[in-house]
């Protein structure tokens, strides 16, 4: 036995070395995976970490009696009002030229701001209270710090003088950061500092709904037929071959079905969250057809077969003991089938959820955009700010993935069943 | 049964209950020779080895006994294979007995030594101890051979023994009426006789055992009861007569 | 009176001697089965006795489980399996186009090697049958079958107060005999068990064998066994399957004790050849 602990032969340290290599190998293969991801990550958290902070400016507004009817606040123009109030706090700008670009340090929408801010505050009126109000996006980018004051003027997108101007008013604290809570509760907008992913949103979750409702039920119960019912034979293979083949077909072929048929065969109303969801159910029908399928196959066959030497039929056997104990697999599926769909961009495109869209859509017939479009149309833009707005919006969408990732995850552990 | 079981040490065990079975049956096959060879040669020293061979035979009952109880406990032995182990139990059992009326025999002979001769009963005697030995070592081939057709013809030897017993008991009566002195020798050759024809059931025994074991029944006919010496009197004239009809 | 003449006087004609003279409940006349070009079985001749515990006995791919499964139409699950030949339960041709195979199989209950009681609370194991067939009309009467049922299979006094757990917490014992509960519920004439005890320990297979003993007043079971010594503690009759052929059949104490054919022989005491 001594001989058996003492010998140590080079074929047993050569082993032991491959092993070790091996394990090394394994280490720097999750490592520079994990590196991708980070650096991915990273990347994209730096490029939104802009859209998520707004620079707000405040200004004295002169709400007396001249200026806002307390019985018509409506009729007031509220734009003029910001103005003048900017013209106010720097009264040495006498030039038009130098006018039109000091009243671009705040937002176009600065008048629409104000008259929502006097509506919700009456009381305000008859004084001169100093108001918040949105700082232009180029303004933004300047509080950020990725303006550099250094370089050419002609090279940037600020002048000096609006440097001058904003300087002043951070020297004076009237210029702040906050929270950008628009970017979710607004839609799309010409102006990067008012775009948000409300409507795009609304847009994404109207299509996975329909997504959902038309391709869960179809293909847990085409799954169930195949599985249980249909005869096995040459058919059966082919329609099990062709189903996994177009699961892996490219989603813009779905694109292009939709559009073709949907639209053009059917006329159904395009870029709307009906269509969109018809087509990214076409997209997800496979998987959950496949996932269902091999969810059934986990069934043991013995559940089965009890089912049925009481004298169950066919029909009350896989309704009542083997789907409900396959329906966390299937759910699984779903889950995993709609996370493909949510982040899908290329037949959306194909039908029409391309379009400029502002509202968000309050039911699945009306125009729509789609969150991964909308980062598409955002990143493809020639404004600064916008990218900022797309890489937030991609983290929007990377969280949506994340979580439903891990709901199907936790489902799946929580009620997989161990036979 | 040609064929093998497929646990081999099952075929071990019962080799070894069948060599002992054997062992013991040689053993009281001497004993038999040895006891009639002592009666027929009047000598008493043959007579004392019958004696020690029994004791050898008793212990052999004991372990065939103990090997058959293990054998039915731990390989739950069916059909063939448990009427064989059946059998040998129950054949050990006859054997002992038949040694213990060989040893019966040869302790008489010192007696019978001492004693005159009657008559031919001592060559009557040597016939049966020589039927009884050609019974027994005939049964146990057809034990060994699974030969139905011999174990039947052995049984039904048994009447040849049961005759002579009858005409010797009728024999020893006279010899004892006519002269009171005959009367130790007769009563001791009695016994022998008695002994003998009892051998001889034994073995009659032994036979329907084999033919159990192969058949899986037990003959069908009734022995043959030859043996009337339980109604033997005698009349009025002096004649032996049995009131058996 | 003596203890012999009480005996015999309380036995009188038993109740097997009694089954002998009536008309088999289950005939099995040339059954052959095929699994697509294979033959499983060949020219089956088999009566089985109502009231009787019947044992199928062979090795491994003989085809006992198979003639099993024909007599509740299991068999049908297999697409290539094809069934020829007459059985006849009570005298109903049960391959008839005309009979429904799932009133078939609550007429014949089967109980498996692998306990399988299905992934639900204990009552709603025993009361899925008599619900899918209809055979209460009320929840308490359904309530009284499966107390019933769990009584029979000599369950009811270990589960009475958990019939809401699931029935795959029980133990392997006790989820057979939930399997037996499950099935005497639909109140079958026929139970078939193949090698229901092959998974279970010496004590819960003692316990299943008491249980077939009382059944049997009730029930015709057939039971399919490796276990020879099973066969015969449980049977009244033993049938010996070899290579697809139904070698011999007859009463249990015959065929362990003295059975006509040599392959029987052989495969009782453990032979080969």
């Amino acid at each position: 036995m001594t001989d058996l602990l003492t010998k140590v032969s080079p074929q047993l340290q050569r082993r032991h070395a491959s092993e070790t290599r091996l394990q090394w190998y394994g280490r720097l293969a999750i490592v520079l995976s994990l590196g991708f991801l980070v650096i991915m990550a990273a990347t994209i958290a730096w490029q939104a970490s802009g859209a998520l902070r707004q620079t707000y400016v405040a200004l004295e507004v002169d709400l007396s009696e001249d200026n806002v009817d307390p019985q018509n606040l409506a009729g007031a123009s509220y734009g003029k009002i910001v103005k003048a109030a900017l013209r106010d706090r720097f009264p040495d700008v006498k030039k038009r030229r130098d006018k039109r670009k000091l009243y671009g340090l705040v937002s176009p929408d600065a008048g629409l701001e104000l008259a929502r801010q006097v509506a919700a505050d009456p009381a305000m009126l008859g004084g001169k209270p100093k108001l918040w109000f949105l700082a232009s996006d180029d303004i933004g980018l300047l509080h950020s710090g990725q303006v550099d004051a250094a370089s050419d003027e002609s090279e940037r997108r600020v002048s000096d003088k609006e440097i001058a101007w904003f300087t002043s008013l951070e020297n004076d604290g009237d210029a702040a950061a906050r929270f950008n809570w628009l970017f979710f509760s607004n839609g799309d907008s010409r102006e990067p500092e008012l775009a948000g992913i409300f409507s795009a949103l609304m847009g994404s979750v109207l299509s996975l709904a329909v997504c959902f409702v038309l391709s869960f039920p179809i293909g847990v119960l085409a799954a169930i037929y195949l599985e249980e019912f249909a005869p096995k034979g040459r058919i059966s293979d082919l329609i099990e071959i062709n189903i996994n083949n177009l699961a892996a077909v490219p989603s813009i072929v779905f694109g292009l079905l939709g559009l073709a048929i949907f639209l053009n065969t059917f006329g159904l109303p395009r870029s709307t969250p009906l269509v969109g969801g018809m087509v990214l159910s076409l997209m997800t029908l496979p998987t959950i057809i496949i996932a269902s399928r091999a969810s059934l196959r986990g069934v043991p066959p013995s559940i089965r077969e009890a089912a049925l030497g009481i004298g169950a039929s066919q029909v009350q056997a896989t309704f009542h003991h083997v789907a409900p104990l396959a329906l966390p697999g299937m759910f699984t599926g779903a889950i995993v089938g709609m996370a493909r769909a949510l982040g899908d961009t290329a037949p959306l495109l194909m039908i029409g959820m391309v379009a400029f869209i502002v509202d968000a859509p309050s039911s699945i017939l009306e125009p729509a955009t789609a969150l991964p479009v909308q980062i598409f149309l955002w990143a493809d833009s020639p404004e600064r700010a916008f990218m900022e707005k797309a890489s937030a919006a991609i983290i929007v969408l990377l969280v949506f993935l994340v979580v439903m990732n891990l709901a199907a995850i936790i489902l799946r552990k929580r009620y997989e069943r161990r036979f | 049964m040609d064929s093998t079981h497929i646990v081999s040490a099952f075929d071990e065990d019962l080799g070894q209950i069948e060599a002992q079975l054997l062992e013991m049956a040689g053993l009281v096959e001497i004993q038999i020779a040895d006891a009639a060879e002592a009666l027929a040669k009047r000598d008493a020293e043959l007579g004392g080895k019958v004696r020690s061979k029994d004791k050898r035979v008793d212990e052999l009952e004991n372990e065939i006994d103990n090997l058959a109880v293990n054998l039915l406990a731990l390989r739950q032995p069916m059909a063939e294979d448990l009427r064989r182990v059946v059998s040998t139990l129950k054949v050990s059992a006859n054997l002992e007995r038949i040694g213990d009326y060989a040893n019966n025999v040869a302790k008489r002979t010192t007696v019978l030594a001492q004693e005159q001769p009657i008559g031919s009963s001592a060559n009557t005697i040597k016939r049966m101890c020589k039927l009884t030995q050609d019974m027994l070592h005939d049964v146990l081939q057809a034990y060994m051979a699974r030969d139905l057709a011999v174990a039947e013809e052995v049984r039904d030897r048994d009447e040849e023994v049961d005759q002579l017993h009858n005409s010797l008991f009728r024999e020893l009566l006279t010899y004892m009426m006519e002269d009171p002195r005959n009367i130790t020798a007769c009563m001791h050759l009695l016994f022998v006789a008695k002994n003998v024809e009892r051998i001889g059931d034994h073995i009659t025994g032994i036979a329907e055992q084999v033919h159990y074991m192969i058949s899986g029944k037990m003959p069908s006919d009734d022995r043959r009861k030859g043996d009337v010496t339980s109604y033997i009197s005698i009349d009025s004239d002096g004649e032996t007569k049995a009131s058996v009809s | 009176m003596s203890a012999y003449a009480l005996a015999r006087d309380q036995s009188g004609v038993s109740a097997d001697e009694a089954a002998m003279t009536r008309e088999p409940y289950i005939v099995a006349r040339n059954v052959n089965v095929f699994y697509g070009d294979k033959q499983a079985l060949h020219n089956i001749e088999l009566d089985i006795e109502a009231n009787q515990v019947t044992s199928l006995i062979g090795p491994s791919g003989c085809g006992k489980t198979t003639f099993l499964h024909c007599l509740n139409r299991m068999n049908d699950l297999i697409d290539i399996c094809r069934v020829e030949g007459d059985i006849r339960i009570d005298g109903q041709d049960i391959y008839d186009p005309a009979v429904d195979v799932v009133s078939l199989r609550a007429h014949v209950g089967m109980v498996f090697q692998k306990p399988n009681p299905f992934p639900k609370p204990i009552f709603e194991n025993v009361a899925y049958g008599p619900r899918i067939h209809g055979l209460t009309r009320s929840k308490s009467e359904l309530a009284d079958l499966v107390e019933l049922s769990l009584k029979r299979a000599g369950l009811w006094d270990e589960v009475s107060d958990r019939l809401d757990q699931p029935g795959t917490g029980l133990s392997g014992g006790q989820q057979q005999r939930l399997c037996i509960a499950r099935a005497i519920a639909v109140q079958p004439k026929i139970i078939l068990m193949d090698e229901p005890c092959s998974a279970l320990d010496p004590i819960a297979t003692a316990r299943i064998e008491e249980l077939m003993d009382e059944l049997r007043n009730n029930f015709t079971i057939i039971i399919v066994t490796h276990s020879m010594q099973q066969a015969a503690r449980v049977s009244q009759r033993t049938a010996f399957f070899h290579m697809g052929e139904l070698v011999e059949s007859g009463v249990t104490q015959q065929i362990f004790t003295a059975p006509e054919d040599e392959r029987t022989q052989n495969y009782i005491t453990g032979r080969i050849g």
